[in-house]
């Protein structure tokens, strides 16, 4: 099946006209002048206003709602509550446990109760004031292990497990055994808190309903196809009467990657209407909808012979996960199973458990499930490498799991260009002769990962290829692709264009991209888990190399050549060189322009426009056109689970950073990150730096500023972005973005993710630099001054009780 | 109420609570001025008011009466009527150094760095994210924005612009070629 062709990493046409090059993003000036519609720039003829009623209780039973006084507010069009959306939904098939108003009970504080319609917002936010919500509060489950120590009642009803929300556990070789014979073994707690994605544009959903029975919702989604069968089936609307498109999207980072309330809200009040309805989260909402990363508990047990190689890592972590599964099945498993690398594991074993509690849902943010397993880890490392007296660098590079391998957990590894990513960040960053000995305060760390460029297997089990593309070739010389890829900010339709410039021989402005509209789309399952370039990429090229034939065979009979002689450069067609050049004056170029002149390319041979081979092959073949398609090999461990964490490739991060402490306030101030990123080819380098540079900038701010939390009656601490903290220019550090390019074999053109991956090891390289600057090691996120002056009062008292064991680096 | 935004004088109905971005975006349909916070944390809707970068989510849209309002849809046709080609110099430079991941933040962003121009053609790199610290930016970690800043001043300057990270050490490179 041409889905799951490979299709080599070398240029198309003998050497690489656009990629690898810092090329504008198709939708930069757009943005850059205000023309970019996003969601909420949505106007329609006879719109209305939506808004949300939110619970105050974060667990309790709903006795009564009575709107009848809220339904004769003037300007008041529609109130709908969960009764009329009982149907229940959840991203994975396997946990549908979410509804879009609440259904006899509320779990969180901020879950949505009811929602109102109306003429504009003012009255929408007053017609709320007039609902009224009889509660019946219950005892509310703020801890993961006290929702896990007791059940009653349930958050959720009917489990048979209690507020279990998912429980994994998995073992590789005998760990016992290995842990037993291991020369050192490091066994500690970790804490990985809450933090939130705080994309800048609140989620908006506009919902349109036609009198044909067509309903258009438009949203800030970044997983159109996934809103579309959600929005199909708890509207009970034939998925071929809806129509979903995501408009230009305002930041994502995994934060809108479920179905959201809101979109199924908009559609029903349109529904219920006749009018199109927009509804826009305040920022304070946006807090509530939440679905951050998952706060861990971790406990880890690593053990090592003495010149550092792991023996055996045995892991247990309990996660939080708020009030509803949301891909909590899929982080609990990727709470150990993306562990595996870059590091080979003797055996492994990990238990993870995520438990139900009454607080904002958490879900995916960059780096889905590993960010938290990595953080443990890597500090966990270190510390053995200070107690072996190894050169954390060093400790690493005596682990390399290597290329074309298998983990401990049966995941295919091809490239890795890890080995390559240590030795960069340690020559850039002067490491040899820089850690370990800068004065005291100022310090220096190391952190690697490894992450996944695309999941295997889709969220919902089915045959059909995760990417898929369609082309559209004009006799303009223009060539339209359809792409159901959601394009969040990360330049996934700029990628389309490149890539279709490049395998067609065309120039870029030759190449306009139509992205994630249902209904002139392919499925393209969504941006998430890293997938887009190489997923979306592949199909690409697979639907370029269906056509491309077609238009190489007219212009070669054209010319009366073997089609091998017949090239495609930035939209010209030029015969090649050999057998030599025909004599000048026999070009049949510029017939379609009168009194164009043979470009550069074409000097002194017989050539023509993109234009006028689309023309000839037009002609020949009748309308022009492919489809193209990706689907993954199969791929995965032999056991229950061992499909999740499966990739077609993986992704390899190594950062130095450098901090300073100061000792007198307790404040971290992060000077530096030299990220080294392997990414395969760098299909735009200067798109994948700013992928690695947004993610260390990220990974710097959840280890030191943000904390996304709930008080003691499961209020939000600071639901504005004053409060949740986000760095502004003069609080992020020097980023230094170093690109390792380790050409995979499956990869277009050799290109693997970079969305992600280089979040990773930032957090844990801070405190690995933390150690290296004042001889603390900090386990707890985030690494607030308090922490850090505590750390040092318990190192002084030690060192006064008792003499300081002579440590590697730090303990001066 | 009478808003002059970008040279025009409109006569705008709109309630007396009215911000001027809720006047902008929902009434002159000039929604290049985002909405990310509605407290003047983010700074997505920052506008050049009398040529000064202000938060409009802050100001009601009476008190910007008499006053110029330059928009992010201004710029690019105010550079055209004085002579310019092309999209002012900063959107331009935006768009070649990366600037623009999610684009939701550069409106405000751009503005802020347009109005720092203006009054200091040729800034130092700290007084460029000095100036730009009120715009909260989620995608890029400032780095490429604060390049693309630079590189206008560099060309002011007369001086090739700083060369970038992976342009300086193309360290990684295995096989294959560009």
């Amino acid at each position: 099946m041409a889905s799951r062709d490979i299709h080599g990493i070398d240029a198309p046409w003998g050497a690489f006209r656009h990629v690898g090059r810092d090329l504008r993003k198709v939708d930069g000036l757009a943005k850059a002048t205000g023309a970019a519609m996003y969601t909420d720039d949505i106007a329609l003829p006879g719109m209305l206003h939506a808004k949300t009623l939110r619970s105050p209780h974060a667990h309790a039973r709903i006795r009564s709602i009575d709107a009848a006084d809220a339904l004769r507010l003037a300007g008041v069009h529609a109130v709908i509550t969960g009764e009329h959306l009982p149907v229940t939904y959840g991203i994975l098939p396997w946990t549908q446990d979410e509804t879009a108003l609440a259904v006899g009970k509320v779990r969180f504080v901020g879950e949505p109760v009811a929602a109102v319609a109306a003429v504009d917002e003012d009255a929408a936010n007053a017609a709320l004031k007039l609902i009224r919500v009889e509660y019946e509060p219950l005892h509310a489950y703020l801890d993961p292990f006290e929702s896990l120590a007791r059940h009653d009642p349930p958050i959720h009803e009917g489990r048979k497990d209690g507020n279990v929300s998912k429980h994994v556990h998995l073992a590789f070789g005998d760990v016992d055994a290995a842990l037993a014979e291991a020369d050192v073994v490091i066994e500690d707690d970790y804490v990985f808190h809450g933090t939130t994605h705080a994309a800048i544009e609140p989620h908006c959903a506009v919902g349109h309903y036609g009198a044909d029975g067509v309903l258009t919702v438009w949203s800030s989604t970044q997983i159109t196809h996934y809103v579309h069968r959600a929005l199909a089936r708890v509207l009970d609307v034939p998925a071929h009467r809806i129509r979903v498109i995501q408009p230009c999207l305002g930041g994502a980072f995994g934060g809108k990657s479920d179905p959201f309330s809101l979109e199924f809200v908009v559609a029903k009040l349109a529904m219920t209407t006749g009018r199109p309805v927009k509804m826009l989260y305040t920022r304070e909402e946006v807090f509530y909808t939440h679905r951050g990363r998952h706060p861990m508990h971790m406990r880890y047990r690593t053990g090592a012979t003495r010149e550092g190689r792991l023996v055996g890592v045995d892991a247990t972590i309990v996660i939080d996960g708020g009030a509803y599964s949301s891909y909590g099945l899929v982080t609990t498993y990727y709470a150990g199973q993306l562990l595996t690398g870059p590091y080979a594991f003797a055996t492994y074993r990990f238990d993870s458990t995520r438990a139900f509690t009454n607080k904002p849902p958490c879900g995916p943010k960059r780096g889905h499930g590993s960010v938290q397993p990595r953080f443990a880890f890597e500090v966990q490392l270190d510390e053995l490498a200070s107690t072996l007296e190894i050169d954390p660098i060093e400790i690493r590079r005596r682990n390399l799991l290597g290329e074309h391998t298998t983990t401990v957990n049966g995941q295919r590894i091809t490239s890795n260009g890890f080995a390559r990513c240590l030795d960069v960040v340690e020559h850039a960053s002067n490491w040899k002769t820089r850690h370990g000995q800068l004065p005291f305060g100022r310090g220096m760390g190391v952190a690697g990962s490894m992450y996944i460029s695309g999941t295997n297997y889709p969220i919902y089990p089915n045959p059909m290829p995760q990417a898929a593309v369609q082309l559209k070739i004009d006799r303009s010389g223009l060539v339209t692709v359809f792409t159901g890829a959601n394009d969040i900010g990360q330049g996934s339709n700029s990628i389309a264009q490149y890539l279709v410039a490049e395998e067609l021989g065309l120039a870029l402005d030759q190449v306009r991209v139509v992205s994630a509209d249902t209904d002139l789309c392919p499925v393209d399952l969504g941006a998430y888990s890293s997938r887009e370039t190489f997923m979306v990429g592949n199909a690409l090229i697979d639907a370029c190399r269906k056509v491309r034939p077609l238009v190489v065979r007219a212009v070669a009979d054209h010319w009366q050549v073997d089609p091998s002689r017949v090239r495609f450069v930035d939209g010209v067609v030029v015969e090649l060189d050999d057998p030599p050049l025909q004599p000048a004056g026999v070009a049949v170029g510029g017939e379609a322009r009168p009194g164009a002149s043979p470009p550069d390319a074409a000097a002194g041979r017989r050539w023509m426009t993109a234009a006028e081979a689309f023309q000839l092959a037009e002609a020949r073949f009748d309308t022009l056109g492919a489809t193209g398609a990706y689907n993954t090999p199969t791929l995965g461990g032999d056991y229950r689970g061992g499909t999740i964490g499966a990739a077609p490739a993986y992704s390899f991060t190594a950062h130095v950073v450098e901090v300073s402490v100061d000792v007198e306030t307790g404040r971290i101030t992060c000077e530096k990150v030299w990220i080294a990123h392997d990414c395969g080819r760098a299909l735009n380098p200067m798109l994948v730096a700013g992928q690695m540079e947004g993610s260390a900038y990220m990974g710097v701010a959840e280890a030191l500023m943000e904390a996304h939390g709930v008080n003691r009656f499961g209020l939000h601490a600071g639901p504005s972005l004053l409060d949740y903290r986000i760095p502004t220019t003069v609080d992020t550090p020097e980023l230094a973005a170093l690109i390792v390019e380790s050409l995979d074999p499956e990869g277009p053109y050799g290109a693997k993710e970079a969305g992600e991956g280089p979040l990773h090891p930032a957090i844990p390289a801070i405190s690995n630099a933390v150690f290296d600057a004042v001889g603390i090691r900090l386990k707890h996120l985030p690494f607030t001054p308090g922490k850090v002056l505590a750390a040092l009062r318990a190192r002084k008292d030690a060192a006064a009780g008792t003499p300081a064991p002579a440590l590697a680096g730090g303990a001066r | 109420m009478h808003l002059k935004v970008n040279g025009d004088v409109h006569d705008v109905d709109a309630p007396d609570h009215w911000t001027l971005l809720e006047v902008l975006r929902y009434r002159l349909g000039l929604t290049g001025s985002k909405q990310g916070c509605d407290k003047g944390d983010c700074g997505a809707c920052t506008v050049l008011v009398d040529g000064e970068p202000m938060i409009s989510c802050l100001i009601l849209a009476r008190e910007a009466e008499g006053r110029e309002i330059v928009t992010i849809e201004g710029l690019w046709p105010l550079h055209l009527a004085r002579g310019g080609e092309g999209p002012d110099p900063v959107q331009d430079a935006f768009d070649r150094y990366g600037a623009l991941q999610c684009g939701f933040c550069q409106s405000g962003m751009i503005l802020s760095a347009r109005a720092l121009l203006d009054r200091t053609p040729s800034p130092t790199d700290e007084e460029i994210a000095r100036a730009l610290s009120g715009n909260l930016c989620r995608c890029t970690g400032y780095t490429q924005i604060l390049q693309a800043v630079q590189s206008i001043v560099a060309r002011a300057r007369g001086v090739e612009p700083p060369r970038r990270s992976w342009e300086a050490a193309n360290v990684g490179r295995q096989a294959g070629e560009r």
